[in-house]
């Protein structure tokens, strides 16, 4: 065990992935000698070469093409997108390309070692276009597997496993835990599953779901709640597409109370999908309405982020009128 | 760091670039002889008349399917009619190891590879021995054996990923490279500039094919592009380019030949643009007479590829007549029984549905999967018999 931020524990994963296997390739936008604007990718040139870890050309539709044909040829790109708000030039490339190449072959060919890793979310001051949580998106996209890890640890685990599957991965990075998010990782490869859920605390009066960076202001709102003594089951879905029904549909029957928290915009979001299937499964059960607590329809502002932010405080509140409906 | 090393002026100098015309390398007149200073590819008979052998077998086909799609036996088709030299003879210059990620419209460099008829019927027909399982139009046709990348329907998405299929081929070091086939309407895609400067910045062994077939379904290329075709853009990415007329075999097969030497043993891409002319329809859906003329038609049928290439083979007395008659007659019969055959076969199985998405099928698809299979059953009037003989007879 080491004590590592999440920047860290990337970087780890990134390092031992191409140290086990030759084919795997790091690329993107400032990538190369510089390690990426966050320094994900710090001395994986120096370490592996310039041909297996470089810079691209400012062109995102041109990185997930290029990494599409990589993956075609038996390679296994992990390409980076400098900001999940710039993932959109590439929407194409994914969405019909990544997504479907094995389907529309018939399994003759497929992208399955394709793994794009991009940093999303707010609270960073970043105004519209560093802060998007575009996950919704891709959601709606059968083919792709979309992963989101909370901490170092699970970062680690999940970026090991996301480059192994053999599925094309999406895997958000939530940049505002890269340096504030700090914890013990194991050392050496290990991999955690994907399409699994984890049941972070188990409780009888609410489940309460997030991802990512949702997963910190869970937790304050939780301990929050407990102090009114209300007893919460904490599920972080870390994989969103395809997502664990089971693990959800189990706690909700328990608990009969759902809040669902994400950054993302309310309209579309990937916590309506969660909310329609959940009560479809868990109707009789249900003792209050399920509640969304999300980013508002709007564009992610700059100055009023924090009141634009699905803080703990409005998760708390969701927790109580919840409970007490 | 910039990287320009220009000179420096001191008055305003602009520049179109119109003072470097490109020029078009030929090789082969519509006679079957050679233009003087001209010198004949280093092709012997075998592989002459198996590239030949490929062009009719396209021209065949096309003709057939075409018909078998008006008469309503097939939903859709393209046909490949007048561009059968720039596709087969770039094919034929490669390594038949050398990936090839083509646009829709080349099911010659397929044909000259071996794909059969009876391939090409179940793709076509989308039976229970389509490789793609019965799920893309017609003519999406793909073969893993033949290093041919499933076709994708839309337009330019293939052509950086040839660049990264390339790159994976340079670290492999297998001495092998792609060729990307692209129309000049494709070329506006923004995947066309990021494909080609890529390439270019990452030295990788690719071939950048663009046939210039004069029109994007109705849009004539002077509507396309202001500049002089698409081969001047080589330049900007500083990639080897070269324009070649794309209805001869000759000519088409020495710029490729001396393309794949640049691309494997230096990792140069280059930038070929084959200059020749849609003869047919953009689709069996389209109908050339609302944006164009016979006459202009009449004029690229003067030139028609298949028969300036048996003119030559004609003057090499390695053709004949009666070869010509008996090759048609054989093609036309085994397009026909094949047909035949692949239209009786049945649909892919039900489960073809939900396979492949992933490579296995996760549970909230299962359940959807099981949902479908009950309402079948329900109604089992309403839906193909195909789909029911799948559920057991239910």
């Amino acid at each position: 065990m080491a004590k590592m931020n999440m920047l860290q524990a990337i970087n780890d994963a990134l390092d031992l992935a191409m140290a086990a296997n030759d084919k795997v390739l790091c690329f993107g936008e400032d990538v190369g000698v510089f390690g990426g604007v966050f320094r994900a990718t710090s001395n994986l040139q120096q370490k592996y070469g310039k041909d297996r870890c470089f810079n691209t050309p400012l062109v995102e539709q041109g990185i997930i093409g290029f990494a599409n044909g990589l993956a075609a040829q038996g390679s296994f790109p992990v390409a980076e997108i400098q900001f999940a708000d710039y993932i959109f030039p590439a929407f194409d490339q994914i969405v019909n390309e990544s997504a479907k190449f094995r389907y529309r072959s018939g399994n003759l060919f497929n992208v399955g070692n394709l793994t794009i890793r991009t940093p999303y979310g707010g609270g960073i001051a970043g105004g519209l276009y560093h802060s998007q949580s575009p996950e919704a998106y891709f959601a709606h996209t059968p083919g792709l597997k979309i992963v989101v890890p909370r901490n170092p640890h699970q970062a680690k685990g999940l970026l090991l496993a996301s480059i192994n599957d053999p599925n094309p991965t999406l895997f958000f990075e939530p940049k505002r835990l890269y340096r504030a998010s700090v914890g013990e990782v194991p050392e050496g490869e290990y991999q955690l599953p994907l399409g699994e859920a984890e049941v972070l605390k188990e409780g009888t009066d609410v489940t309460v779901l997030g991802w990512g960076a949702q997963m910190e202001v869970i937790d304050k709102a939780v301990e929050m709640a407990e102090k009114e003594g209300f007893s919460c089951e904490v599920i972080d879905l870390r994989t969103i597409l395809p997502w664990d029904v089971e693990t959800v549909a189990e706690s909700v029957l328990k608990t009969g109370r759902l809040v669902i928290t994400h950054e993302a915009p309310l309209t579309g979001g990937f916590a309506g999908e969660i909310a329609a299937t959940i009560q479809e499964r868990c109707f009789l059960y249900l003792e209050s309405p399920i509640a969304r607590v999300t980013g508002m329809d709007t564009p992610f502002p700059l100055v009023l982020e924090k009141e634009h932010f699905p803080n703990h405080l409005k998760v708390y509140e969701a927790i109580r009128e919840s409970v007490e409906f | 760091m910039t990287t320009t090393k220009s000179k420096t002026v001191y008055t305003p100098v602009f520049t179109d670039g119109a003072e470097y015309r490109i020029p078009t390398f030929k090789l082969l007149k519509q006679d079957g002889s050679l233009y003087k200073g001209g010198k004949a590819p280093d092709i012997d008979k075998e592989k002459a008349l198996r590239i030949y052998h490929a062009m009719v077998t396209t021209r065949v086909l096309d003709e057939r399917m075409l018909g078998a799609q008006r008469q309503g036996r097939l939903s859709f088709y393209m046909q490949c009619t007048g561009e059968e030299a720039a596709i087969i003879g770039s094919t034929a210059a490669l390594d038949d190891a050398d990936m090839i990620m083509a646009q829709y419209r080349e099911q010659g460099a397929l044909a000259y590879r071996g794909f059969t008829i009876d391939e090409f019927m179940n793709q076509l027909f989308g039976n229970e021995k389509d490789y793609g399982k019965g799920r893309q139009m017609p003519v999406h046709y793909g073969s893993s054996k033949l290093n041919y990348m499933t076709i994708s329907s839309p337009l330019a998405t293939q052509i950086p990923q040839a660049t990264g299929y390339a790159y994976g081929q340079k670290m492999a070091g297998d001495g092998h490279c792609t060729i990307v086939y692209f129309g000049e309407g494709a070329a506006s895609e923004g995947d066309f500039h990021a494909g080609l400067n890529m390439a270019a910045v990452h030295r990788v062994p690719a071939i950048f094919f663009c046939r210039n077939n004069g029109y994007a379904i109705s849009t004539p290329a002077d509507e396309q592009f202001a500049a002089d075709g698409i081969a001047p853009r080589g330049f900007g990415y500083k990639m080897d380019t070269i324009r070649v007329d794309g209805n001869d075999i000759l000519a088409v097969y020495q710029a490729t030949e001396a393309a794949r030497k640049l691309a494997v043993e230096e990792n140069r891409p280059v930038l070929i643009e084959a200059m020749s002319y849609r003869l047919a329809a953009h689709s069996s859906s389209d109908d050339p007479s609302g944006y164009r003329s016979k006459d202009e038609e009449a004029v690229w049928r003067e030139k028609d590829p298949i028969l300036r290439m048996q003119n030559w083979l004609t003057k090499k007395k390695w053709w004949s007549e009666g070869e010509e008659k008996e090759l048609q007659e054989r093609l036309r019969r085994e397009v026909l029984e094949t047909m035949k055959r692949a239209q009786k076969l049945p649909p892919p199985p039900l489960e073809t549905l939900v396979t492949d998405v992933y490579d296995e099928v996760p549970p909230l698809l299962s359940a959807q999967f099981e949902k479908l299979k009950a309402h079948i059953r329900k109604y089992p009037d309403e839906y193909p018999k195909s789909a029911i003989h799948v559920q057991g007879g239910a």
